[in-house]
């Protein structure tokens, strides 16, 4: 989120879709209600099903799965045809007025400028700004001499223009401002109709409600964005929130209390996970993963470490020009001693990446033999699918597999999975050790919520019987590695024997030592030059200023940086005074970065430091102190003056918001543009030519089919999660297991009346890949929609049984898991697979 | 509702008898407002381990930590002071306390052998040590030092971990700074999906 | 209830006056549930079944999201679902809290005969007393909401208790505190109808809901547990909600004018039979409409 949770009280006006925060997230929601009980705040939904959130909304759109993109491509079509923008926010904390090199190509065909059909990738030259400071309108364009735009053949890969051409009327014909308005004026209220399955008048009607925050011309009020995994598992997913943060950028909502781009992360520390890089492509903070043409430390940093590009006139903080800090802190804390100077902070330590190790081409790779080993710490890949059946299989070819539960999970016991026989059971020659790990009341440690809110719990019983903590399984087996490599040498040793590891007691590592390593400290006297305030050796760090690039400081995470200080454990803080009234609570936990509530918050002021609403004044600047000041952190350098016209978003080299992402940051183009989903029922009335995101990911072995209308699989499906459920876990839990008992799926009632199905009668789903038995629910919450002109059905099957669970062991289900369905199709931003939209037949069983 | 009449006649005779008439002893009436089970407990704050509003949550356990006593968890209720939930809780995390003491809990490591059809308990020790010699064996099988090009890349393609959502940030730290040691690049987290 | 807030007002199958009544200041309570802020997660029904440990009870799938077709014994707090489709073509999916509506003039405590089986306390509260009880379940008969529910094998009634034991210590009940969206209210019933009429105006004033009102029957001489209703003309359509909920006129009698026969036990047993005839009596009726509900839950309700 770039808000809060609590921040959603300040909204007037709430857009959730993608997302359905009353079942997933309601505790969190109660903020949402706050809004619409004291605010008179307004909330529109829309979700393929009429949900427990929708049952309190103020407008409801039943929406065909996976067409979010062309609803958003209206709504920002609206925005701009009925002038419902802040101009001022636009025009100076966007890239509106950027212009765009000549050749940039619009995909009205499907595809951008630069495609190489053969090759299946974009060449994203063009896909950048015009090098030039301020630009005269007047001045030559040629918006038609496009020719593609394939660069020369061995031109250096394309950077970013120091000195971006602009023009402040957005008037120009190749500024963002105009490309954006020539490509969303495809996107008609009539066109998205036929897509998405809305009634036209439905779509202007939601446009209208939510972009009526900027009716008058005024910018006081603000409007959130909420979404969830709803939009994230998408073959076009990081697209879907492109969308909305384009659309919040041109209302100016971003940085402001009550608005924001808000994303509903679905479990307790996966925001933590993520921050902490616990996948492939990122190291700690985000930082990026080494490659192999990073042939040293030099090469890696100057790739991660960007330069300004920005118009001359305008200031930018560039705050990733800070990345050899952060990495050399990093570095020294994962190494020690062992890290120096002079061998690259032992930099060659670190794997090169040049594939994508993503979770889905995991499974695929051991499906295809490559992977002999795994670890599962509390992860269910076989019920988390996609495509569970292949999991398995794939599982069957490990050599071994290492799980670490509470309960007795799918993946376990993969091999004893439904339909094995004895006979075949005998041949599967995984080796498998469970491993009784501690649940959540019995271990302490930090988890991040979605807020960014970094929160200390405490145990509260010993683990049960001879079940271990986490942290003492894990460093057992390391260290039970490291003294076989010191006994028999082995690849590469060098990392696995200097691995910091200084806990007091290594086997079993204290979590408050592991969160101080990772706040980190100063090993010599370091001095901050802005405020002269010197942290000695030896002593817990203040805050990123003071990381290094020289070896003198450590950091597990740069962003965490603050969270463990000399003044102790700010995560462990209880504070619940909240002066401002804004929902802020400085004083509880702690959030990243530098404790800081709501992202971007420079933004919440106009261009002279002032807050667009007075009432609702996060920060603004104090010109007799000459410095940033307010209820929260000020997200910014803090004695920028407003006449510096610095840009509010200082992780973007640029500055400013991008409505327009250059040079294939975003591998799908700079705009979004809606494609199908990988098993869609239409044929993509934009451009049937290139139904699919061409750079989407579709993984080839003989188990990834896509199955098509074709072929009869003709019933739109999606998945999602109950409330009175989570995951794979509550159906261990028999509070849980009587509130939602046995295994459904949701079928239109007229649906139900066609293939004679009544509630209550066990139904067979089945897609291209395999198959899930449950009890129909038939209802009136999922309608029949016209989708180009045709009549099609959804259903939904919520995801929360698999073969082993109280329901499962006592026989009362079909022991099915829903992600047997699902396709492993993957965004090529965010590696997500596509859970949320595919094909299937539906019958009786 | 199936109380037969038979039943019926039963109970109300006896009814008839033990009530009324001579009047009504008060104090026996007044009493019995159940003594509230958080009375005496020990609370330790925590966060829900499920979704990422991150509500606290106060367990409560009988045994007030002292050196003999072995805790007992007896209620889990939410935390009225975390400005997130304000004390409110979900169904899943109202329901927290069943999944504490819940008799579905592994409890003791267990190994199950290539092509067996059961599970069998094993040590701690001895399903660490053979975990260990797995690893570096299948590390040391396939370890690339340099790719076709000639870069160093060390890494181990072989290996995969995947980390829960309920993963503490320090233990997901550990786990970076000890698999990319190994050279593991199959690192993946529910955060992925 | 040494030490505590609990003053009991009036008991079951008592003739005498109640000793204490009235020796203390007390305030009354009220639940506010405002179900157009319910997102029926059943968050409070969990939280009831955890605070007062009743066991495990098994359901089974019905074609709807409500967790079993009406309260029991030990589950005595439940979200009915009910679907409506409007004739503006718009769709409602109510979720209303359903639990004991702690009448301030309570058919079960009339309707009981057994001496302290059923206390009013001086705060509203309506409590019963197991270890009373002789299982007679008039008070099923009493109850214009068919709240109180018969364990079979205990042969004792249950119902919604509304936490006395927490609200003796000073907390307020389970289902109150965990309620994610704040659609559940405690406090005084002075506070709670202030409360909910000013959620009724604004609903009235900023949404569609022109007919929003509250929920606070007469018939029963108010309730301390109210509701704030989208549609307070039509309470039937919130799962069965009655529109004028009344004690049973035999009840009234029981307890009414005919209060004094109370006390022979010869006659105890002739109004018993009469009341149990009212209380099983149409059992083929009943059959039916389960039936009817049934099936209309099969038809996506």
């Amino acid at each position: 989120m770039t808000n809060g949770w609590i921040d959603i009280k300040n909204t007037d006006m709430m857009l959730i879709m993608g997302g359905n925060p009353a079942e997933n997230h309601p505790c969190g929601f109660k903020w949402a209600i706050e809004a619409k009980r004291n605010r008179n705040a307004k909330m529109i939904v829309i979700d393929p099903r009429f949900t427990r959130t929708a049952a309190v909304s103020d407008l409801f759109l039943q929406i065909r799965t996976g067409t979010d993109i062309a609803l958003l491509g209206a709504f920002i079509n609206y925005t701009l045809q009925n002038n419902r923008v802040n101009h001022e926010y636009l025009v100076n904390y966007t890239n509106a007025s950027f212009i765009i090199k000549e050749g940039f190509k619009l995909p009205e065909d499907g595809l951008y400028s630069g495609w190489d059909a053969d090759k299946h990738t974009y060449d994203k030259s063009t896909w950048n700004y015009e090098s030039g400071g301020l630009t005269k309108v007047d001045a030559p364009s040629h918006p038609e001499a496009t020719a593609h735009g394939i660069a020369a053949a061995g031109a250096p890969p394309p950077s970013l223009p120091e000195n971006v051409a602009y023009d402040p009327t957005l008037q120009h014909p190749r500024c963002v401002y105009q490309l954006l308005k020539q490509h969303y004026s495809r996107y008609t209220p009539e066109t998205v109709e036929k897509i998405t399955g809305i009634p036209k008048d439905q779509i202007i009607k939601a446009a209208d409600m939510f972009t009526s925050i900027r009716k008058d011309g005024s910018t006081k009020q603000v409007a959130t964005i909420i979404y969830a995994v709803g939009w994230t598992q998408h073959s076009s997913g990081t697209q879907t929130i492109r969308g909305a943060a384009m659309l919040q950028l041109l209302l100016g909502n971003v940085g402001r209390a009550g608005g924001g781009v808000n994303a509903l992360r679905g479990h307790s520390n996966i925001q933590g996970a993520t921050d902490m890089a616990g996948i492939f492509d990122i190291l700690p903070g985000y930082l990026k993963v080494p490659v192999p043409k990073d042939v040293d430390f030099k090469t890696y940093l100057t790739r991660i470490t960007p330069k300004p590009a920005k118009p001359g006139e305008w200031q930018s903080f560039n705050y990733w020009s800070n990345s050899p800090r952060f990495a050399v802190s990093l570095l020294k804390s994962f190494y020690g001693s062992a890290a120096t100077k002079e061998n690259d902070f032992a930099f060659h330590y670190l794997p090169k990446v040049d594939k994508n190790y993503s979770w889905a081409e995991l499974w695929d790779r051991m499906y295809a033999g490559k992977v002999q080993g795994l670890f599962a710490f509390g992860m269910n890949g076989v019920a988390i699918g996609p495509n569970s059946q292949k999991n398995i299989d794939a599982l069957k070819r490990a050599d071994f597999l290492v799980v670490c539960e509470i309960y007795p999970d799918e993946t376990s016991e993969f091999w004893r999975a439904p339909g094995i026989t004895p006979e075949e059971m005998k041949k599967i020659n995984t080796t498998v050790y469970r491993l009784p790990g501690a649940g959540f009341a019995e271990k302490d440690g930090t988890f991040v919520n979605s807020a960014r809110w970094l929160q200390w719990k405490y145990a509260a019983v010993p683990p049960p019987g001879e079940a271990k903590l986490d942290q003492e399984i894990l460093a057992r087996i390391f260290l039970k590695i490291r003294d076989l490599y010191k006994k028999e040498g082995g690849k590469f040793p060098d990392p696995i024997l200097n691995a910091s590891w200084s806990y007091t007691n290594p086997y079993n590592p204290s979590l408050t030592e592991v969160a101080k390593e990772i706040n980190g400290k100063a090993l010599e006297d370091v001095t901050d030059p802005a405020t002269q305030t010197t942290i000695k050796a030896g002593q817990q760090l203040p805050s990123f200023a003071f990381l290094r690039d020289d070896g003198s400081t450590t950091s597990g995470n740069w962003l965490y940086c603050g969270s463990w200080t000399e003044a102790g454990a700010m995560i462990q803080r209880r504070g619940t005074e909240d002066p401002s009234g804004l929902g802020i609570y400085q004083n509880w936990g702690w959030s990243w970065p530098v404790n800081r509530r709501v992202l971007y918050n420079r933004a919440s002021c106009d261009t002279n430091g002032k807050p667009w609403d007075a009432s609702r004044a996060q920060v603004w600047w104090n010109e007799s102190a000459k410095k940033w000041v307010g209820n929260d952190v000020p997200d910014f350098k803090p004695d920028s003056a407003p006449s510096d016209h610095m840009g509010p978003f200082i992780m973007n080299p640029e500055g400013v918001g991008r409505i327009f992402v250059p040079l294939g940051m975003v591998a799908d183009g700079p705009f979004p543009e809606h494609y199908e989903v990988f098993e869609s029922p239409a044929q993509n009335i934009l451009h049937p030519q290139q139904p699919n995101n061409p750079v989407a990911i579709r993984l080839k072995s003989a188990a990834d089919k896509i199955g098509t209308t074709a072929e009869g699989y003709n019933i739109v499906c999606t998945t999602y999660r109950l409330t009175e459920m989570y995951h794979y876990w509550t159906k261990n839990n028999p509070m849980n297991v009587q509130l939602q008992p046995e295994p459904f799926v949701e079928i239109p009632a007229e649906l139900a009346d066609e293939l004679k199905i009544s509630g209550g009668e066990k139904v067979k789903v089945t897609s291209a890949r395999s198959y899930y038995i449950a009890k129909a629910m038939v209802t009136r919450r999922i309608r029949p929609m016209m989708i180009e002109g045709k009549k099609t059905y959804q259903i939904g099957i919520p995801i929360h049984w698999g073969y082993r669970g109280i329901a499962e062991d006592e026989g009362r289900t079909a022991k099915t898991l829903a992600n047997q369905l699902s396709p492993a199709v993957i965004d090529p931003n965010a590696f997500t697979p596509e859970f949320k939209g595919f094909l299937v037949k539906l019958e009786k069983a | 509702m199936s109380s037969t009449r038979r039943e019926f006649l039963k109970i109300s005779t006896v009814g008839g008898i033990a009530t009324t008439v001579l009047g009504f002893d008060v104090t026996s009436a007044q009493a019995q407002a159940r003594e509230l089970k958080i009375a005496r407990t020990t609370e330790t704050r925590s966060t829900c381990p499920y979704c990422s509003v991150s509500c606290g949550v106060i367990i409560h356990t009988l045994g007030d930590k002292a050196k003999n006593v072995t805790a007992q968890v007896v209620h889990v209720e939410g935390d009225p002071d975390h400005p997130i939930n304000r004390g409110t809780l979900c169904p899943k995390g109202a329901a927290l306390y069943q999944d504490i003491l819940n008799e579905r809990r592994l409890l003791k490591p267990q190994v199950r052998r290539p092509g067996s059809d059961h599970w069998e308990d094993i040590s701690w020790d001895q399903a660490i040590e053979e975990i260990a010699q797995k690893t570096k064996k299948a590390r040391d099988d396939a370890f690339i030092e340099r790719d076709a090009n000639g870069f160093t890349v060390n890494r181990c393609e072989n290996i995969g971990f995947t980390g829960g959502c309920t993963d503490t940030n320090e233990f997901n730290y550990l786990v970076v700074k000890t698999m990319r040691s190994l050279g593991v690049v199959h690192l993946e987290n529910q955060a992925r999906v | 209830m040494a030490g505590g807030t609990l003053q009991i007002k009036a008991i079951s199958g008592h003739a005498g006056p109640v000793a204490g009544a009235n020796t203390s200041r007390d305030y009354d309570v009220c639940k506010l549930v405002d179900t157009t802020t319910c997102i029926g997660c059943k968050a409070c029904e969990v939280a009831c079944v955890e605070w007062n440990g009743y066991p495990f009870r098994p359901t089974s799938f019905d074609n709807t999201y409500q967790t079993m077709p009406n309260t029991e014994w030990n589950y005595w707090n439940l979200i009915r679902f009910d679907e409506h489709e409007n004739a503006d073509g718009t769709f409602q999916w109510l979720m209303r809290k359903d639990q004991c509506m702690h009448c301030e003039d309570p058919g079960c405590l009339k309707a009981c005969p057994a001496d302290g089986a059923i206390v009013q306390y001086s705060n509203g509260i309506v409590d019963f007393q197991q270890e009373h009880c002789i299982g007679c379940q008039y008070c099923v008969t009493g109850c214009p909401f068919d709240i109180p529910k018969f364990n079979q094998e205990t042969k004792k009634v249950f119902k919604c208790t509304l936490c006395s034991d927490r609200v003796n210590a000073g907390l307020e009940p389970a289902c109150i505190k965990s309620c994610p969206t704040g659609c559940l209210h405690f406090g005084s019933k002075d506070d709670m109808l202030a409360l909910a009429q000013a959620r009724a105006t604004q609903l009235r004033e900023h949404t569609s809901h022109r007919n929003a009102g509250v929920y606070d029957p007469e018939g029963v001489g108010g309730t301390h547990v109210i509701y704030v209703l989208h549609d307070s003309s039509n309470p039937e359509k919130y799962g069965g909600l009655p529109k004028n909920p009344r004690v049973p006129i035999l009840v009234q009698l029981w307890k009414g004018p005919l209060k004094w026969l109370g006390g022979l036990s010869m006659m105890f047993g002739v109004m018993g039979v009469a009341i149990h005839y009212l209380r099983f009596g149409p059992k083929e009726a009943e059959m039916k409409d389960a039936d009817i509900q049934k099936e209309d839950r099969n038809r996506g309700n």
